[in-house]
């Protein structure tokens, strides 16, 4: 091979790389082992705090009538785990004040004349309203009522008023959220932590990864070599693209298997999001390990992007409610528009259509930081 | 060691911060010779170094290493140098063979597999490639970092302080595979703090402040310090040794075994000095030629502290 040739772009100098970053990631054990099993306990921490399967809610009953059918759905209120009846009011009023004390998380309201109208096909309305800034458990509430209702109701409406039962129910149950207004849930947490799980582990380990070579002294003879600083770059990174791809999977088992998040979306908007995401966070930590000249200012580098990155991507905060220059902020940074993508291929059912307005400021975030980056990679030592 | 010459760079000067740390050096090493590089510690051989394989960018200076610019075409003189630092640079929690096969693949060397077990075997190290880097003893890992350098045959080879550390059999080994590689026409420009080794090698440039003060064919280099020595035995030789030192004329007084060189740069002043020595018990002195050793010594002397 000529002289000249050495200094275009080699793949084999991109695989020396490659294959030495792999060798060395195995070999520092607990690196390796935060970067799988930070996702695995985040979530689970995460399961046991939101508990998607609550029981013994503290619910107050305000029952403005005292027919049989109200009996019995008091009576079946009572057998339920779901929720525990904790105090049974016939004044109005009553049940708010206690929702509002925090005594109680969910009001029931049974109107007066229920009965009376339910008989006459009128479909007379039960009022459920929840705390939902406990969103989980607000969730799985509703659901749990219906079927009370149901199994109360069904027996007295055989007989005379089985022309009732026959279409649709013939009450309504009207769902009050208060306290959090949007709902809020695990839905949308447990994806949405998928970005930020990306975006700490990611930028975090390629923060260092020049660095590490500048501390131990290995940088002197990695660039006393022929190799060029696309190659160290490519070979440095790619290995953590693996590592961000077992991170993905992951989560989105347990998302799927443990939280039973409804995926509508298209997976493969939803995989090309992922992807030029978690690129934009390699090129991201690699950026800032071209600037830090230890791996203790990079960390501390990482966590001044991770912070913002947490409050001003609508992670924390929704994102309409912010000043205008934390917007600014925000939508400058990768995870903001990781997050409407995930919202939109998951929670939306969306496809590329939806998400291209999050793509491509994605993508121009990433060429951004990779041009940076590879600018201010110093080939010599000074 | 003929044709133009590998290192020809001219003026080089490298400031930190404000100090001068190479101060306008300039190289000429011949194809196929070996060239040492000596001066006290911080005189600035490391840097000097880097300078040439392009590890530094030069405030001052221009040149060429191998034919190609050094200020402009770094990256074709980096795919032909090996070099080794004078700090261990290879991965510690890398392998042996790891190592060595990542150096090969960066070098993109053909028959990549049998070229490092030839190099494991020349080390000795066949049964242990699979050894950590970070855990073999200093010597060893300089061996190591030797091999590396080596391992694409390159055409020039810079080793910073190669030896270190390393026992006398080793050193032994290294400077006959350097006199081979140097029959074969590769270059290698070397820094040492070993008089035994700076003999070995075909010209020598003495560093001190960043500047070079000498530079020239090894054995001319006591004519160019311009001492003259003298063997001196007595029988209190501490004690003559006391009453030399200090005394106008004489440069230097080092005691080989059981004698005094006296040396000075003013022959007259010096036998002047010598001679009222005259009477002391078993007093006795004759002219020697003045070596190597004489010469760095009182080079060395006369600029101690490199430090700022
Ligand atoms: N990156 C740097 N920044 C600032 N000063 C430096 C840098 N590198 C070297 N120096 C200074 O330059 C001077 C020469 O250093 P250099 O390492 O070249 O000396 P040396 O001759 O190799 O010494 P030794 O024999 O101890 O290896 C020293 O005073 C050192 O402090
Ligand atoms: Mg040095």
């Amino acid at each position: 091979m000529s002289a000249q040739a050495r200094t275009h772009f080699s793949f084999a100098r991109v695989m020396a790389v490659f294959l030495k970053e792999l060798v060395q990631m195995r070999r520092d054990r607990v690196t390796f082992a935060i970067m799988l099993g930070m996702p695995i306990i985040q979530l689970l921490l995460f399961g046991y705090a939101i508990n998607t399967d609550p029981r013994h809610m503290p619910t107050v009953v305000e029952a403005r009538d005292d027919g049989p059918l109200t009996r019995a759905f008091l009576a079946s209120m009572r057998q339920s785990t779901y929720f525990d009846l904790v105090a049974l009011s016939h004044r109005e009023g009553e049940g708010d004040r206690m929702l509002e004390a925090g005594e109680a998380t969910f009001l029931v309201v049974i109107p007066e004349k229920f009965e009376e109208r339910l008989v006459r096909g009128e479909r007379p309305e039960i009022l459920f309203a929840a705390d939902a800034s406990d969103p989980i458990a607000a969730g799985g509430a509703t659901g749990a009522l219906q079927q009370i209702a149901q199994t109360a109701f069904a027996p007295d409406l055989e007989g005379p008023l089985h022309m009732r039962q026959a279409s649709a129910a013939p009450y309504d149950i009207v769902v009050h959220r208060c306290y959090n207004p949007a709902g809020v849930t695990a839905f949308n947490i447990v994806p949405a932590l998928l970005g930020v799980i990306l975006t700490m582990t990611m930028v975090m380990i390629t923060s260092i990864a020049l660095t590490r070579e500048l501390e131990r002294g290995t940088m002197e003879s990695l660039l006393a070599t022929p190799v060029r600083p696309t190659e160290v770059m490519l070979g440095k990174t790619t290995p953590y693209l693996l590592v961000g791809a077992v991170q993905v999977g992951i989560v989105l088992a347990v998302a799927i298997f443990l939280f039973h998040i409804p995926f509508t979306g298209s997976v493969p908007a939803l995989l090309t999001g992922v992807t030029v995401f978690v690129i934009a966070n390699l090129m991201l930590g690699y950026l800032i390990s071209t600037v830090a000249r230890t791996q203790m200012q990079a960390m501390q580098m990482t966590f001044f992007i991770f912070l913002p990155s947490i409050l001003l991507s609508g992670f924390m905060f929704p994102f309409a409610a912010m000043p205008w220059w934390a917007q600014g902020i925000g939508e400058a940074l990768p995870l903001t528009h990781f997050l409407r993508i995930v919202r939109e291929t998951i929670l939306k059912g969306g496809g590329f259509a939806a998400i291209g307005d999050d793509l491509w400021p994605l993508l121009a975030i990433l060429a951004l930081l990779t041009a940076v980056a590879l600018r201010r990679f110093r080939q010599t030592l000074d | 060691m003929n044709g133009a010459p590998v290192i020809d760079v001219r003026g080089l000067t490298k400031r930190f911060g404000g100090k001068t740390v190479v101060d306008d050096v300039s190289l000429r090493v011949p194809r196929g010779a070996i060239y040492g590089f000596l001066g006290p510690n911080g005189s600035g051989k490391t840097t000097t170094i880097r300078l040439v394989c392009g590890l530094l960018r030069p405030d001052h200076g221009e040149g060429t290493v191998l034919g190609h610019d050094v200020l402009r075409e770094s990256a074709l003189i980096k795919a032909r140098i090996g070099y080794m630092t004078q700090k261990f640079s290879l991965y510690e929690d890398l392998s042996i063979r790891e190592n060595l096969d990542f150096v090969a693949r960066l070098y993109d060397v053909p028959d990549r597999a049998h070229r490092v077990d030839t190099a494991l075997e020349d080390l000795g190290l066949a049964t242990r490639g699979r050894q950590l880097a970070g855990t073999l003893s200093g010597g060893w890992k300089q061996r190591l970092a030797l091999a590396a350098c080596m391992i694409h045959d390159p055409d020039l080879l810079l080793l910073d302080e190669p030896t270190a550390g390393v026992d006398p059999k080793a050193r032994r080994d290294f400077w006959d595979q350097i006199r081979r590689y140097a029959a074969r026409g590769v270059t290698t420009l070397v820094s040492t703090h070993y008089m035994d080794e700076a003999v070995q090698c075909d010209f020598i440039a003495f560093i001190a402040y960043g500047r070079k003060l000498i530079d020239a064919p090894t054995r001319e280099i006591p004519g160019k310090v311009g001492l003259t020595t003298l063997r001196v035995v007595a029988d209190d030789l501490e004690g003559a040794a006391a009453k030399l030192r200090g005394m106008p004329g004489v440069d230097l007084v080092a005691r080989f075994g059981t004698e005094l060189h006296v040396a000075g740069v003013d022959a007259a002043k010096l036998r002047a000095a010598v001679g009222s020595l005259d009477g002391m018990p078993g007093f006795a002195a004759t002219p020697v030629e003045a070596g190597l050793e004489e010469a760095f010594i009182h080079l060395m002397t006369e600029s101690t502290d490199n430090m700022q």
